[in-house]
């Protein structure tokens, strides 16, 4: 097995919120990991004891070999020492430094020519070359945070550490730079670790996912094994699966389960929900919409319902149905144009069995 | 004019400013950053000289310089003279009178610095002291240059203080402020006028030239 960072600790804030993390992810090869959740979730806060900024109360940080703390024996690295760039929400940019200056300043450690070459290599790498001598008061939201990035990147470090690394952006801009950074970041092959609160970031950005909650891990793993499968009904709520609704395990035959939710019957796989009350669990854009009388076709599931409410994001129409119980449904606007489709409008919604999915309530 | 008044009163507040800088600036980063529940205590005792009457600052320091005092009794057990009335009890009595006119400026500049730009310095492997004077020291100066040019001020300016602690001994303990007085009671107005105009003068200088720089530092 490969080194590991293991961080298993508890930080406490005296009349706030205690903050348990208990995740690992590996030490020596690319790979990025997603912290996930709302906000207050104490994402940051697990950040900055990876950092070294807080000091956790209990517990211990291994990184590979090397002890970062350990409240058992005491040790506790100070930030200096732990070989990490860490990029900040607000970038924290030196305001009376250039952008050279920037990327230059962890790197005191090398010789005149030999930092000059660097920063050379990191202007190119995030893509500044040419703004060297601008301050970042100066700079582009987007120049920011590529000057950040290219800073906390100059000295090498062993682990990356990005707090919310695209939030302070606009939202064009937050995606173009999504996909650079993904890249940047492979191409550099140093591992990561990421807060987010947006869904779609994690899903784009993130190898694994370490959902949080209210200062506790809910889950980890893989990104498409926690979004599609949330292990329970807060995990669901926060990596966004658009309808949470409590149902009933009727009976399972071949690994197909009839759930009652609302006043309709929905098939399910089975998987090891076993029967009794349950979460059903649908994302918007697995659900399909028919209008007029349902021709036979291959989804278990066909609901007749009215559209209750329209909403625009973006390219996608996100529909309010009412059909024996509320589904939440994503469509394009060209689809949701050709079929006409309007508030208190009658329509059939399909949905696959194994696009609900089912979480054990209890 | 009375250029040993002149001479002793420069080096006195210039004095007063290189330790309070050296004393002052510690304790200004402490209470800029220290979460402490008692710090309350230490910033009232710190602000104190800016309320108490000179003539009640001065009577303590004089009591405590005192030869029957331990500071008193240290002091004359090491140089074997006594400290009222001397250059030195001025000069430590300009130290704790001006110390509120250096620390809460310095205080204000260093609490000002955007804190994750220090924690910014330290995840890049800069230690705490170079952190302080690559980025602390940068983005905080033109507060710490107010402190420094107050103090100087105000220790040119003292009075009551010097009168209590020092006393009025030609070239050791007469400063500008209290030549001025010894002119005005002995109706010598033409003499007390130059010394006057000359601090009027060197004042407006200093502070014009403090503001100058600070401008400038706004519009990088």
């Amino acid at each position: 097995m490969s080194a590991q960072l293991i961080a298993t600790f508890e930080k406490r804030f005296p009349g706030g919120p205690t903050i348990r993390a208990d995740f690992s992810q590996p030490a020596d090869v690319f790979s990025i990991t997603v912290l996930f959740g709302p906000s207050g979730s104490g994402k940051t806060t697990i950040l900055r004891c990876l950092a070294g900024l807080e000091r956790p109360e209990e517990g211990s940080i291994h990184f590979g070999e090397t002890i970062w703390f350990d409240a058992a024996c005491g040790t506790c690295l100070p930030p200096q020492r732990r070989g990490i760039g860490y990029l900040f929400q607000e970038y924290a940019l030196f305001p009376h430094l250039s952008v050279a200056s920037n990327i230059a300043y962890g790197l005191s450690g090398l010789s005149r020519a030999e930092r000059q070459r660097r920063v050379g290599e990191i202007l190119d790498l995030v893509q500044l070359t040419g703004l060297e001598e601008r301050y970042p008061k100066h700079l582009s939201g987007g120049q920011q945070q590529r000057v950040a990035l290219g800073r906390a990147l100059a000295p090498r470090p062993r682990l990356l550490l990005l707090d919310e690394p695209l939030s302070a952006l606009d939202a064009t801009m937050r995606e173009r730079l999504r996909q650079d950074l993904r890249r940047l970041l492979r191409t550099l092959g140093t591992p990561t670790l990421l807060v987010t609160h947006d869904r779609v970031e994690a899903l784009a950005l993130g190898d694994h996912v370490v959902v949080l909650d209210e200062g506790r891990v809910c889950q980890s793993g893989s990104v498409h094994e926690v979004f599609s499968q949330p292990s329970d009904a807060a995990v669901a709520r926060i990596v966004g699966v658009d309808t949470v609704e409590p149902g009933k395990v009727l009976h399972v035959e071949d690994g197909l389960a009839t759930v009652a939710v609302g006043s309709v019957q929905l098939v399910a796989l089975a998987q090891d929900a076993g029967t009794g009350d349950v979460y059903a669990c649908i994302r918007a854009e697995d659900v399909i919409l028919e209008k007029g009388v349902a021709t036979p076709s291959s989804p278990r599931n066909r609901l007749t319902g009215r559209i209750r409410a329209l909403s625009r994001e973006g390219p996608m129409i996100r529909l309010s149905l009412e059909c024996g119980f509320p589904l939440t449904a994503l469509v394009t606007k060209q689809a949701c144009d050709e079929l006409e489709l309007q508030e208190g409008e009658q329509v059939t919604a399909l949905i696959k069995a194994p696009a609900i999915h089912l979480v054990p309530r209890g | 004019m009375d250029w040993t008044a002149i001479w002793l009163t420069l080096r006195l507040a210039s004095l007063t400013t290189v330790i309070l800088f050296v004393l002052g600036l510690p304790l200004a980063y402490w209470l800029a950053t220290s979460t402490w529940r008692g710090k309350f205590l230490v910033e009232a005792i710190v602000a104190l000289p800016l309320v108490l009457p000179p003539t009640v600052l001065g009577f303590y320091l004089l009591m405590a310089m005192g030869p029957r005092s331990p500071l008193g009794q240290l002091y004359e057990s090491f140089s074997g003279r006594l400290l009222p009335f001397s250059f030195q009890g001025l000069l430590l009595a300009s130290v704790v009178y001006s110390l509120p006119f250096a620390v809460r400026p310095f205080a204000a500049a260093l609490a000002a610095v955007d804190w994750r730009l220090v924690e910014a310095s330290w995840c890049l492997g800069v230690s705490w002291v170079r952190t302080f004077v690559r980025v602390v020291l940068p983005l905080s100066w033109a507060g710490i240059l107010t402190g420094l040019v107050l103090s100087f001020a105000h220790t040119v300016g003292e009075f009551g203080v010097v009168l209590m602690v020092g006393g009025n001994i030609a070239g050791v303990t007469r400063t500008v402020s209290v030549a001025i007085y010894d002119e005005v009671q002995a109706l010598n107005y033409a003499a007390a006028h130059t010394t006057a105009l000359f601090l009027l003068g060197f004042s407006f200088a200093v502070l014009s030239l403090t503001y100058a720089l600070q401008r400038r530092v706004w519009v990088i």
